[in-house]
């Protein structure tokens, strides 16, 4: 999201779900679209079958290559090279578009300058990409009118992060495949609420709607809308930050509203010591999950059926969901219970329900100040940014000029990986997630029909890595970081380039991120999930 | 036999179906076809999403740690217990001792009064969830 923002002055989606059913290629890189958004994944596949190109750029074979004209298997975290690569093609060959970054854009002879070292031979070499591969891809994007680019946290889940977003966006610009319909650049988000609770302001950084924490206008229209005269003008901690923070005695209260941060967070030993060195654990949730159990205070809330609410997608249409049925025992929903902590900490709320927060909410924030109530209740929703009641909604970004006046080309270097496989350490660990289970499986593993089709976690390998270290399929082998050990059986596939090794993190019982490392993104915060060196052998 | 609009609570789609309840009970969804997200369709996880609100392990009161061991408590000894001990944190070690973990879960309203409580009520800016996981 940082990225984007630098590079277009708004972090989303830039067009819409529908408009790829128009589209004429999708790039998807760092996205395992059929089983993390499998009605996105259906769109891209359809829109395929009626003569859409499809490039997938993914270092595992996964479902959505089969459908791919092109596929490039790139080295992990080599996403800039590759990117930087084609766009040295692009620039060589004169495909860009020449008036767009004349006229929409600022930068492009630092671009040029950075790019111009990534000649195909050389992203080859770092990537592992064949050239000639590279010189039709890049050819193929930049010749297509209409051409997306989808991606998700195959991109953002590494140390270079970041340089992999603006990177992606670069490509987009250079093009001139932003503003228009049917293209641009679309990180797909993996929880049904992230995007809102990034626009609602659940950031270090930011209110709603991406208003800076530091900007005096914006501290003063806060404190007027909610009468209080001093408000924290220092940005504040980020999840990974807060756990160091808490490691080191800095941080000694923490208030978790359904999150679950023992398993989804990397390196779990270090996460486990930072909670409990905590003086107060607040954990506000619908099941026990590990974090739960480590609490001083559970608060049981209401799930989405037993609450009326609105949520907002990953191309930033906001819909409601309405109360189905009351909640279990003297659970109660979230904003009840934040409203009556906050009045007995003597800040009295009153919200009459759900609506009368939208209207404050319409009130603060001028990209949801059209998004009422009344609207939402007749239609299918509306997307950001909606500045009126009378104002549509908005189904693509950066029409005619960007959010933030021009697009800013954002060049980067590539950078290898925090921790690279060495000869003692000498493969890397790939995570992420699977079709049939969600996240750290606090729902999905109460599904009886999700949790038939994948009751366990595995780690997937390739023949001839098995091969060579006497692993059979459904073996149990020890994986092991200079963090710990996991012990998981072995699925024996080449679904993962050689050296490499994937597996999820939805299983308390083969919790992965006891591996993973903390290294960050400097600017987002993000782990580097998508890699990290560990050994793996057959358990004896 | 009832039926409720709703969100899918899996992935960042957004797919909207009904939820199909018998008395406080939900036994089935059925996709919107009327949608532009989903179109009638939903994937395994969505046709399936109903299963977990009905598990016995539901969390159904408050709790409180007591002797080292989570103990039932009722709903006024959790808040304020909640309340008073981080009004103690932040007038011994100051506001930015304090963090909070908003959810990429639940509703946007909840959120923003989630947000509005960490900066207007204990004035902390350490406000983050697990966009980035």
């Amino acid at each position: 999201m940082a990225g984007l923002a630098a590079t277009f002055g708004s972090g989303a989606m830039t067009n819409s779900i529908n408009e790829m059913d128009e589209a004429e290629l999708f790039f998807v890189i760092g996205s395992n679209t059929t089983e993390q958004h499998p009605l996105i994944g259906s769109r891209v596949i359809n829109a395929v079958e009626r003569g859409a190109r499809l490039i997938v750029v993914d270092p595992r074979d996964i479902p959505l290559a089969r459908y791919a004209h092109m596929h490039l298997r790139q080295n992990i975290g080599t996403d800039v090279a590759v990117l930087n690569g084609l766009m040295n093609i692009i620039i060589e060959e004169g495909l860009y578009d020449r008036e767009y970054v004349e006229t929409r854009t600022e930068g492009f002879d630092e671009l040029k300058r950075t790019v111009n070292r990534y000649t195909p031979r050389v992203v080859e070499q770092i990537s592992g990409v064949r050239a000639e591969d590279l010189v039709l891809v890049a050819r193929e994007y930049a010749r297509t009118g209409k051409a997306m680019l989808l991606y998700a946290m195959g991109i953002t889940q590494h140390t270079t992060g970041t340089d992999n977003v603006k990177t992606c966006a670069n490509l987009a610009m250079l093009t001139g495949h932003v503003g228009r319909p049917s293209t641009g650049v679309n990180p797909l988000r993996g929880q049904n609420n992230v995007q809102g609770a990034c626009d609602m302001g659940g950031l270090p950084v930011v209110y709603t709607g991406y208003q800076k924490v530091g900007d005096d206008p914006v501290i003063q229209k806060f404190k007027d809308a909610w009468g209080v005269g001093d408000l924290d003008t220092a940005p504040g901690l980020t999840i990974t930050t807060m756990m160091e923070a808490a490691d080191k005695g800095e941080l000694k209260a923490l208030y978790v509203m359904g999150e679950n941060p023992y398993l989804s967070d990397p390196d779990s030993k270090h996460i486990e010591r930072a909670l409990s060195n905590l003086d107060l654990l607040v954990v506000q949730d619908i099941f026990l999950s590990e974090t739960a159990a480590l609490a001083d205070v559970v608060l049981p809330a209401a799930c989405f059926a037993e609450k009326t609410g609105t949520y907002t997608n990953t191309e930033r249409r906001v819909q409601l969901a309405y109360k189905a049925i009351d909640p279990p025992g003297s659970a109660r929903a979230d904003w009840e219970i934040i409203q009556d902590v906050c009045t007995r900490a003597g800040y009295p709320m009153e919200y009459a329900g759900p609506s009368e927060i939208m209207e404050e909410i319409n009130r603060v924030t001028p990209s949801y100040a059209g998004i009422t109530y009344p609207r939402l209740e007749t239609g299918y929703g509306l997307s950001w940014p909606c500045p009126n009641e009378e104002h549509p909604g908005t189904t693509y970004l950066h029409k005619d000029r960007f959010s933030k006046g021009l697009g800013t080309f954002l060049p980067c270097e590539f950078k290898p990986m925090a921790e690279p496989p060495d000869t003692e350490y000498n493969f890397i660990l790939t995570t992420g997630r699977m079709y049939f289970q969600f996240h750290t499986g606090t729902m999905s593993r109460r599904v009886g029909i999700l949790e038939r089709e994948a009751p366990e976690p595995l780690v997937e390998i390739n023949p001839e890595d098995a091969r060579k270290l006497g692993i059979r399929d459904r073996d149990l082998v020890e994986i092991t970081s200079r963090r710990g050990t996991v012990k998981i059986k072995a699925e024996v596939t080449a679904r993962v380039p050689r050296k490499v090794v994937f597996s999820t993190f939805h299983f308390h019982e083969g919790p992965i991120n006891l591996l993973t490392v903390s290294a960050h993104d400097p600017v987002s915060g993000i782990p580097e999930y998508k890699g990290c060196a560990v050994k793996i052998r057959r358990c004896a | 036999m009832a039926k409720t609009s709703t969100i899918c609570p899996f992935c960042g789609c957004g797919c909207n179906f009904y939820l199909v309840t018998e008395q406080n009970k939900v036994v089935g969804v059925e996709p919107s076809p009327g949608n532009p997200v989903n179109k009638g369709m939903l994937c395994a996880k969505g046709w399936n999403s109903y299963d977990f609100i009905n598990s016995p392990l539901r969390l159904t009161t408050p709790l409180v740690r007591k002797n080292g061991k989570l103990t039932e408590s009722t709903w006024d000894e959790a808040l304020d217990f909640t309340v008073r001990r981080l009004r103690e944190i932040q007038s011994d070690s100051g506001s930015r001792s304090l963090g909070f973990l908003a959810s990429a879960k639940v509703s946007n309203e909840e959120n923003y009064l989630f947000m509005k409580m960490a900066r207007a009520v204990f004035k902390t800016n350490n406000i983050d969830h697990c966009a980035r996981l």
